[in-house]
């Protein structure tokens, strides 16, 4: 069995008044390991409800998710929170790095809620940073990195704990073209060297470096279309 | 989690706002302050009456004629109705074996006199038990012999306070005093005591002691102190739990030799216990005041804290949001701003220490109490304070653990 994410009649509707916004209904899709997905959609069509579902930070209302085989849809908040420090690295439009804290220190926090001892969290977010092209910032704040660096140290936390997936909502969303393109050649890479990654984007050159394009619209999946010759 | 870890981001976090941390502590400071100044002032006081009370005699008592309370509680002159004698006291010695020793005394006080200097002292007639019963000795030359008591002799013990006054640094021993114009020999210099306990103006170190039979003969008997009667007899008990006992035991005994009715509390025994009530009340004022102050302080430093720490848990939305987001689950996040709220009071308990420090030293300066610093008590403030973070970071910290990672990550 080598699927990796498997979503069955997953739906979140949101009640406003009296009128109910289905951000994401009813979505089935598979998606195999290795997999590198880009996710597209108008505003507001349930693309960020559906990352947010699939990385376990929300829960849906109704519907089934599996991810490596195992259903998380029945889990509790703690175990949630298991399988996002292990399987799941997460990359935000925003960054979200913690102020006043050093690059090395920012990457190496999943590995604090891992359990790992402190010697070896250093060694594991050095290497990250590395992979990413950072070591020689191990030491700077996030203050005193341009946007593209910080993403990347964003990408160093979410690669620190070995997951299975990386997921990034709009990760060039908040970077100039060109800094975007580097950061989707580390996406290339990592992909390159078996990590499945999912990513939302409004830039059909950013969907590019995809190999799969699933279009979101009003919360359903109207399409799934392969880009490239992904069983290269 | 890693204790290391959570103390650094706790300390990151009160380290970024110095000035807040330091106002959210003051009230647990002022609090912690108070309890400890109070626990030292008052063992300070203890240990004050536990010294005074061994230098005035171990497991002293005091007996007089006359009823204590009819006096109103003052010391006065022998009752009028009953007489105590030495015969009494010996009868006590005799009679009670839990006693070690008995002290007929007589007691006045008079000018003594050398050469063009005077000094007024408190002049005993007493007999060999007397110093016993005191825990009393001599720095310099000899207690009285034998001889010279049954005979009568002019010999005196002169009290520091007294030998500096009439000479100076010079030689005491051997030297003649006058006493109401009747000449002594000094044969000895009594150690110090200091003042009598519970007072600061009763010197027992201005005294003379001299035979009882020497008074009794050739001072007081001008002033109507008759045939072997005494003032009082001081009496040393073995075993301080015996005392009560050893009392009424003497009051039976007294009524008895003297045939009075019991009913009537002609004689009355005194043991220290009232002067050491007087001693703490000093310090119960002062430590009432500090105790308001002290739980004042606690509970709203306690609140202080509480608030802080909701606001630094809504400002740090987005931050708990993230952990959630990389693995931290509820009890991490919960165990994370707890600390905060521990080291931040504690924080408060140690800085407290130092206020109580300062503040005990002070209010001993000024007021002239003793201070004792207790180990425990100290490590207990620290713990408290703790407690305290605890107790009201408590909430805080849960409603930092219930957030909802996604809406956390969304606030700005
Ligand atoms: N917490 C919420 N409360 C109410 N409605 C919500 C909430 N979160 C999302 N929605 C609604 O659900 C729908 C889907 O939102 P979602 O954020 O998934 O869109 P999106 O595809 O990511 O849009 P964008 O491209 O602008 O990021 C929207 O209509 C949004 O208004
Ligand atoms: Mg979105």
């Amino acid at each position: 069995m080598n699927d990796i994410i498997s979503c069955e009649n997953l739906s979140k509707t949101y009640v406003l008044g009296d009128e109910e916004v289905h951000a994401l209904d009813d979505v089935s899709i598979t998606l195999a390991r290795g997999d590198y997905a880009a996710v597209m959609g108008p505003s507001g069509s349930g693309k960020s409800t559906f990352m947010n579902i699939v990385g376990c930070l929300d829960t849906p209302d109704t519907g089934n998710l599996w991810i490596e085989g195992e259903e998380v849809s029945q889990m509790s908040r703690n175990e949630l929170a298991g399988v996002r420090n292990k399987k799941i690295g997460f990359v935000f439009q925003q960054f979200n790095l913690l102020g006043r804290t050093s690059a090395l220190d920012n990457v190496a926090l999943p590995l604090l809620y891992a359990g790992v001892k402190r010697h070896e969290r250093r060694e594991r977010a050095y290497a990250a940073l590395e992979r990413v092209g950072l070591k020689d910032r191990v030491g700077h704040h996030p203050t005193q990195l341009s946007g593209g660096q910080q993403q990347r140290v964003a990408i160093a936390r979410a690669l620190v704990n070995e997951p299975a997936i990386l997921l990034a909502d709009e990760p060039t969303g908040a970077l100039d073209t060109h800094t975007g393109e580097e950061i989707m050649d580390i996406f290339d890479d990592l992909n390159q060297s078996g990590l499945t990654i999912v990513l939302v984007t409004h830039e059909y050159l950013i969907a590019a470096h995809a190999h799969q394009m699933i279009r979101f619209l009003d919360g359903k999946i109207t399409g799934v279309e392969q880009l490239k010759a992904e069983a290269a | 989690m890693d204790v290391i870890e959570l103390l650094r981001v706790a300390w990151s976090s009160i380290r970024v706002h110095k000035m807040r941390s330091f106002l959210t502590i003051l009230g647990i400071m002022i609090g912690v302050a108070c309890v400890i100044t109070m626990m030292t002032v008052t063992a300070g006081a203890q240990h004050d009456i536990d010294r005074q009370m061994r230098e005035m005699g171990s497991n002293l008592m005091m007996v007089y004629a006359g009823s204590w309370r009819s006096r109103g509680g003052v010391r006065g002159a022998a009752g009028a109705n009953a007489v105590l004698t030495e015969d009494d006291s010996d009868a006590i010695k005799r009679e009670i074996p839990e006693i070690v020793a008995a002290a007929p005394t007589v007691r006045g006080y008079a000018q003594v006199v050398v050469g063009n200097r005077n000094w007024n002292s408190s002049v005993y007639g007493i007999d060999e038990d007397f110093l016993v019963v005191r825990n009393w000795g001599v720095n310099e030359g000899r207690l009285f012999e034998p001889s010279e008591l049954s005979r009568g002799s002019r010999v005196a013990l002169i009290g520091s306070t007294t030998a500096t006054e009439l000479f100076g640094e010079g030689q005491v021993l051997g030297q003649t005093i006058r006493v109401q114009n009747v000449q002594f020999t000094v044969v000895g210099l009594l150690a110090s005591k200091g003042m009598a306990p519970g007072s600061t103006s009763f010197d027992q170190d201005s005294v003379v002691l001299i035979p009882l039979k020497t008074a009794r003969t050739r001072l007081l008997g001008r002033q109507g102190v008759a045939g072997n009667s005494v003032e009082g007899i001081y009496i040393s008990v073995e075993n301080e739990e015996d005392m009560l006992y050893v009392e009424e035991e003497i009051k039976k005994l007294l009524h008895t030799r003297h045939r009075i009715d019991p009913e009537r509390e002609a004689f009355s025994v005194n043991n220290m216990s009232e002067w050491i009530e007087s001693r703490l009340e000093q310090q119960n004022t002062f430590n009432s005041l500090l105790s308001v102050i002290a739980a004042v302080s606690l509970i709203v430093g306690g609140i202080g804290i509480m608030n802080i720490m909701l606001v630094s848990v809504t400002e740090r939305t987005r931050e708990i949001g993230l952990r959630m987001a990389v693995g931290a689950r509820n009890t991490d996040i919960m165990q994370q701003f707890l600390v905060e709220a521990i080291a931040l009071c504690t924080a408060g308990g140690i800085l407290g220490i130092l206020l109580a420090i300062i503040v005990s030293a002070g209010s001993s300066y000024l007021a002239g109490w003793p201070i004792y610093f207790q180990w425990w008590v100290l490590m207990m403030a620290v713990v408290f304070s703790g407690v305290i973070g605890i107790f009201f970071g408590f909430y805080p910290a849960r409603s930092a653990a219930n957030k909802d990672p996604i809406e956390a990550l969304r606030t700005e």
